[in-house]
């Protein structure tokens, strides 16, 4: 059996017990980083690791700890557990299997800016995990592995929950951060950007809970040794979210470059009633639509060869849609989702996606014709590259996309005036 | 009036952030307004905006935009299904369907008796273990997956009566 790293809970009984934990190496690496290492020691070897952000952008992580402004105090860490993009679990299985290991992420990577607070933002609905982290940091406190003047040094690390209230927004990092302050969740103009000003204005490092899941490893076992695991440059496990059309949805912690194929054949045990795969969505509903195909299927889900078929690997939250559904239906329950979360601030994202949501409605209950799908795909090109977070991007990705490669589905919805 | 009633917890929450940013804790000290009743009054709004220095007006506009927070006293029960594009793609709306018209109500409606909302709601992170949805009390939230319409109707049954055991 492959060892599992982020999901190393099915595998080891009762891992988020901290005793289970401690006797399975856990908080070895923060003890080490603490006492024998710099800071930047362990800076180097999340860069060196090649670790990238596995929230969706997929931004390195140990250059984003480097960009953090040293003239400007105190640091902050800010975990990113709002995980709310559709086709999104795996963030909430690692809380609830694998916590410490999280936990263990986090105050490495405060160690490494040199913060004394970091907190951990997720989404209001993870209300119960929160409660549970409450008292796993209360355990850790008691243990003297958080707290005061660690390991009998002058470092001394607290970490805090935070819930959100129901906005996908508040995943995008400067949204969320406005979140942190009390205020709406809505993005801030960057640059400047979070290393340099983050919450309350000082620097700070958002990182995805997955992201920093890996941090312990890195630092116990090395950055070679993670370098083995993956691609070149998709480098480490990943957690593939696996849902829609298949026999068996769930998480899947395999190495980035795995295929397609490998993912929903092999692990998700196909598509059910034996009907023909259509369309993956790589990164949820954020995602173009990619048709499956034999290329598409054998393509390496790795951040460099997705966009080779027309997508990205994003959170690799891979969506399988089959030849029973009709594309025109997968853009409506997409287009309602981005009118709902968009925060409002930017008005081709606000506007662009009520008008989209109201022209693809009209499409699927056929009464629009062929000038209405032109329609859409002109007001989605208008919110192209003008807003000030990814949000307006993100919800015409399916758009364009759909209406391009299966343009059949929308030709046999779009005949209420003959065209 | 929260003050005075969740004293204690109001401090813990406070120390978690700078004595000079007190704002962040108006998230939390929502939640603890909706503990009775499941909604914000604008009592508390008006008491929230004097505990961190904002004006009821900014509290409000919070209640507004996040979708957790309400003013507006509905069912005791919240049934909050997902039904965003991979829990469709496993039956969520048929699932929606058929639970309000057992209840007899339409989506977003509150049953007569006044103790049951259902709502659609938006990506709960539950894609692989839909249909599934997440009840939202006073009390907090519990997430309840893999559902069929009869496993639904008695989370619901055993809430309306909760000194049955269920």
């Amino acid at each position: 059996m492959t060892e599992l790293i982020l999901l190393r809970h099915r595998q080891i009984p009762d891992l988020n017990q901290l005793a289970v934990y401690r006797q399975h190496g856990g908080f070895e690496a923060f003890q080490k980083a603490v006492t024998s290492m710099n800071p930047y020691d362990v800076t180097d070897q999340v860069k060196n690791s090649g670790l990238r952000g596995r929230g969706g952008a997929g931004f390195p992580t140990g250059l984003k700890w480097t960009f953090i402004d040293y003239e400007n105090w105190p640091h902050y860490v800010v975990a990113n557990a709002d995980e709310s993009e559709p086709g999104t679990f795996k963030d909430r299985e690692i809380m609830e299997g694998n916590p410490f290991q999280f936990l263990e992420g986090v105050a490495l990577a405060a160690f490494a800016i040199e913060a004394k607070e970091a907190y951990i933002y997720l989404r209001g609905e993870f209300w119960q995990i929160a409660e549970v982290l409450d008292r796993q940091i209360a355990e850790l406190e008691a243990a003297g592995l958080l707290g005061e003047n660690l390991f009998d040094t002058d470092y001394s690390l607290r970490i805090y929950t935070h819930l959100g209230a129901g906005a996908y927004i508040c995943g995008e990092e400067t949204a969320l951060l406005e979140s942190m302050e009390g205020k709406l969740g809505q993005p801030r103009l960057r640059p400047p950007f979070p290393p340099s000003y983050g919450l309350y204005g000082k620097p700070t490092v958002v990182n995805n809970v997955e992201t920093l899941t890996n941090v312990p490893y890195i630092i116990s076992r090395g950055a070679d040794w993670y370098t083995s695991i993956g691609t070149e440059k998709s480098t480490g496990p990943k957690v593939f979210s696996l849902s829609g059309r298949v026999n068996k949805p769930g998480n899947y912690e395999l190495p980035l470059g795995t295929t397609f194929r490998e993912l929903i054949f092999e692990h998700g045990g196909g598509i059910p009633e034996g009907k023909e795969i259509k369309a993956i969505m790589a990164a949820g509903a954020s995602s173009s639509l990619i048709v499956a195909n034999e290329e598409a299927l054998d393509t390496p889900m790795d951040y460099e060869s997705v966009p080779n078929v027309g997508g990205a690997l994003g959170s690799a939250s891979v969506i399988v849609i089959d030849e029973s559904v009709s594309i025109d239906w997968v853009l409506r329950k997409t287009l309602h989702f981005f009118s709902h979360e968009s925060c409002g601030k930017c008005t081709p994202c606000r506007e662009g996606t009520f008008w989209m949501r109201h022209i693809i409605d009209r499409i699927h209950d056929g009464k629009a014709d062929w000038s209405d799908v032109e329609l859409l795909n002109e007001v989605a090109l208008q919110i192209q590259g003008k807003c000030l977070c990814a949000l307006g991007e993100f919800s015409i990705e399916a758009v364009t996309s759909g209406i391009e490669r299966f343009e059949a589905d929308f030709r046999v919805k779009a005949v209420s005036s003959g065209e | 009036m929260i003050a005075e009633k969740y004293a204690a917890e109001i401090k813990t929450i406070l120390a978690k952030y700078p004595s000079d940013q007190k704002r962040s804790a108006v998230m939390p000290l929502l939640y603890l307004a909706m503990r009775d009743g499941g909604y914000v009054t604008k009592g508390e709004m008006i008491e929230i905006g004097e505990i961190l220095d904002i004006t009821p007006t900014e509290v409000a506009s919070l209640i507004g935009f996040y979708t957790l927070y309400y003013d507006q006293p509905e069912g005791t029960i919240r049934i909050q299904v997902c039904n965003d594009l991979p829990c469709a793609l496993r039956g969520a709306d048929e699932f929606l369907d058929k639970l309000c018209e057992n209840l007899g109500i339409q989506v977003g409606e509150t049953t007569p008796d006044g103790s049951v909302t259902v709502e659609a709601v938006m990506c709960l992170a539950a894609c692989d273990k839909a249909p599934m949805f997440q009840v939202q009390t006073s009390e907090g939230l519990a997430y309840h997956e893999e559902q069929t319409l009869s496993s639904a109707l008695e989370v619901i049954e055993a809430m309306r009566k909760p000194d049955t055991p269920s």
